[in-house]
């Protein structure tokens, strides 16, 4: 283990001739949940994309389980949930989950199994496009969990979702994290910081913290994440006034 | 390639269709309705109708299986599915070959019917073999597929789609020679018409049933026709990004 599951270099991104990602540089270790926390448009889902592989990068480099972003072997190794759900709206919960449950090449009794997972068992036959919100995102969420990959890159998988279900979602990421998979989960709400054992935050493009929750609100001395967020804008916007 | 992941998406495209049955019964009913109005538009002209209804049997899968195809990858495109099948381990020729799976398929069934209704109860005839229309036809909605494919990249909505329609094969249609002889055209639409696929489509179907052998001019627009729909497939493959900005 000489490598972090993910490691970014200096990765900048354009996205519709602006630059949204000005040089990040993370490590992330394996076996844990790390939150990305950050507001509305701040480059989480860009960040989670650049992960992937999936996002054309302007510079800089990503390599995730010790392979290039993106790179062929990695691909039935990472699974990716989207922030908007990316499933079949004409197809049944069950015939979207085979369906990539064979893509993926994974048992069809992973189907059955994923579905409990994410409190969807009895939906099986019901058509995708007439579930409601956060039923649609739970569907989109048991695809990537049906061939137990090793990273998991969750983009706001909890928003909308009943406070009992939120709930049993995390317990569902803790157990992953316990049998060794690492979990990524971004979210603008900071409240969902304490579930995690690492955190990134995130503002305008560029990392503010990148540590365990303890740490950071030990540094910043706040209460809460959110006063911690506030603690550390403000001193990185006194750093850029002085740098002026 | 993996051919149990192509077949997987041979599968999922015909369930789509299943939960859909209005465009099913849409794309095996409006052909045989088309064909029935033309042998009445021309009761008393069945000349015409004995030179235009063959070309049409392949005419109709290529343009039915383009619609279809350009609006269902344009709703893989905005929906994040493809996105999602791309960052997962399936190879891009499984998902072509998925799609050329379920919509031959269609494609297959379509021109079976409307040819039984043609051949045997419009008194539709043909030199050729009638057998040798089915392939030929099925090779016409690959082609019509590939080019869907390829357009549904330059759509951003299934307005847009729809509309390279009239765009993108109503001109092919006026030049393929089933309106007039391509000989009579200007010299430079004639030019233009002998690259464009639908020309070799039209030709074949028309060879066919004036009952020309595949030692003749026909062999070589079959071998045009599936280089056009390889080409096309290529071109089609190539707005398939794994990575996009
Ligand atoms: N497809 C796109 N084209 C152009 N700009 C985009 C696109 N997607 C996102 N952006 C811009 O990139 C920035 C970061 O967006 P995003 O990564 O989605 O943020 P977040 O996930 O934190 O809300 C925003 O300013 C957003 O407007
Ligand atoms: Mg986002």
């Amino acid at each position: 283990m000489d490598e972090a599951t993910i490691e970014v270099r200096d990765l900048r991104v354009v996205r519709g001739g602006h630059e949204v990602l000005h040089g990040v540089s993370v490590s992330v270790p394996g076996g844990v949940i790390t939150g990305l926390l950050g507001p509305s448009g701040c480059g989480k889902t860009t960040l989670m994309r650049a992960i992937v592989g999936v996002q054309r990068i302007a510079s800089g480099e990503v390599r995730v389980l010790g392979a290039p972003a993106g790179s062929r072997g990695l691909r039935a190794r990472v699974g990716y949930v989207t922030q908007a759900p990316a499933v079949y709206g004409d197809l049944t919960v069950a015939e979207n989950l085979r369906y990539f449950a064979r893509v993926l090449g994974a048992a069809q009794e992973a189907v059955g199994r994923t579905v409990g997972v994410v409190g969807l068992a009895g939906f099986e036959k019901r058509l995708v496009r007439e579930l409601s919100g956060g039923e649609l995102a739970r569907v989109s969420l048991a695809t990537a969990l049906l061939n137990d990959p090793e990273l998991l890159i969750l983009d706001e998988p909890t928003v909308g979702l009943d406070p009992v279900l939120r709930e049993s979602l995390w317990g569902t990421f803790r157990e992953l994290a316990h049998a060794g998979a690492t979990l990524v989960v971004s979210s603008h709400v900071m409240d969902e910081a304490r579930r995690c054992d690492r955190l990134m935050l995130m503002r305008d493009g560029a990392l503010i913290a990148d540590d365990t929750p303890a740490q950071i609100l030990a540094a910043t001395g706040a209460k809460d994440m959110e006063g911690a967020f506030l603690a550390l804008v403000g001193s990185s916007e006194r750093d850029e006034v002085r740098a002026t | 390639m993996n051919v149990a992941i192509a077949a997987a998406t041979g599968r999922r495209v015909l369930t789509q269709l299943r939960h859909d049955p209005r465009t099913l019964a849409l794309l095996l009913v409006v052909p045989v309705v088309l064909m029935l109005l033309m042998k009445t538009v021309f009761w008393n002209q069945d000349g015409v109708f004995q030179r235009v209804g063959p070309p049409l049997l392949g005419i109709f899968p290529l343009t039915s299986m383009f619609l279809v195809t350009s609006v269902a990858m344009l709703r893989e495109r905005t929906s994040g599915t493809l996105e999602r099948l791309l960052s997962m381990p399936l190879a891009k020729v499984d998902l072509l070959l998925g799609y050329a799976l379920a919509f031959g398929a269609v494609a297959v069934v379509q021109t079976v019917i409307v040819s039984m209704v043609a051949f045997a109860l419009l008194d539709l005839n043909i030199e050729g073999p009638i057998v040798a229309l089915v392939p030929l036809a099925t090779l016409n909605a690959l082609l019509g597929m590939a080019m869907g494919l390829f357009v549904s990249a330059f759509a951003a909505t299934e307005f847009q789609a729809v509309q390279f329609m009239p765009a993108f094969l109503l001109p092919q249609f006026l030049l393929s020679g089933l309106l007039t002889p391509r000989s009579a055209m200007l010299r430079g639409l004639e030019l233009l018409s002998d690259v464009l696929p639908m020309t070799y489509a039209y030709d074949a179907l028309a060879r066919v049933a004036a009952g020309d052998g595949l030692e003749t001019r026909l062999g070589l627009d079959i071998g045009l026709l599936a280089l056009g729909t390889v080409a096309s497939l290529a071109l089609g493959a190539a707005t398939l990004r794994r990575r996009t900005a």
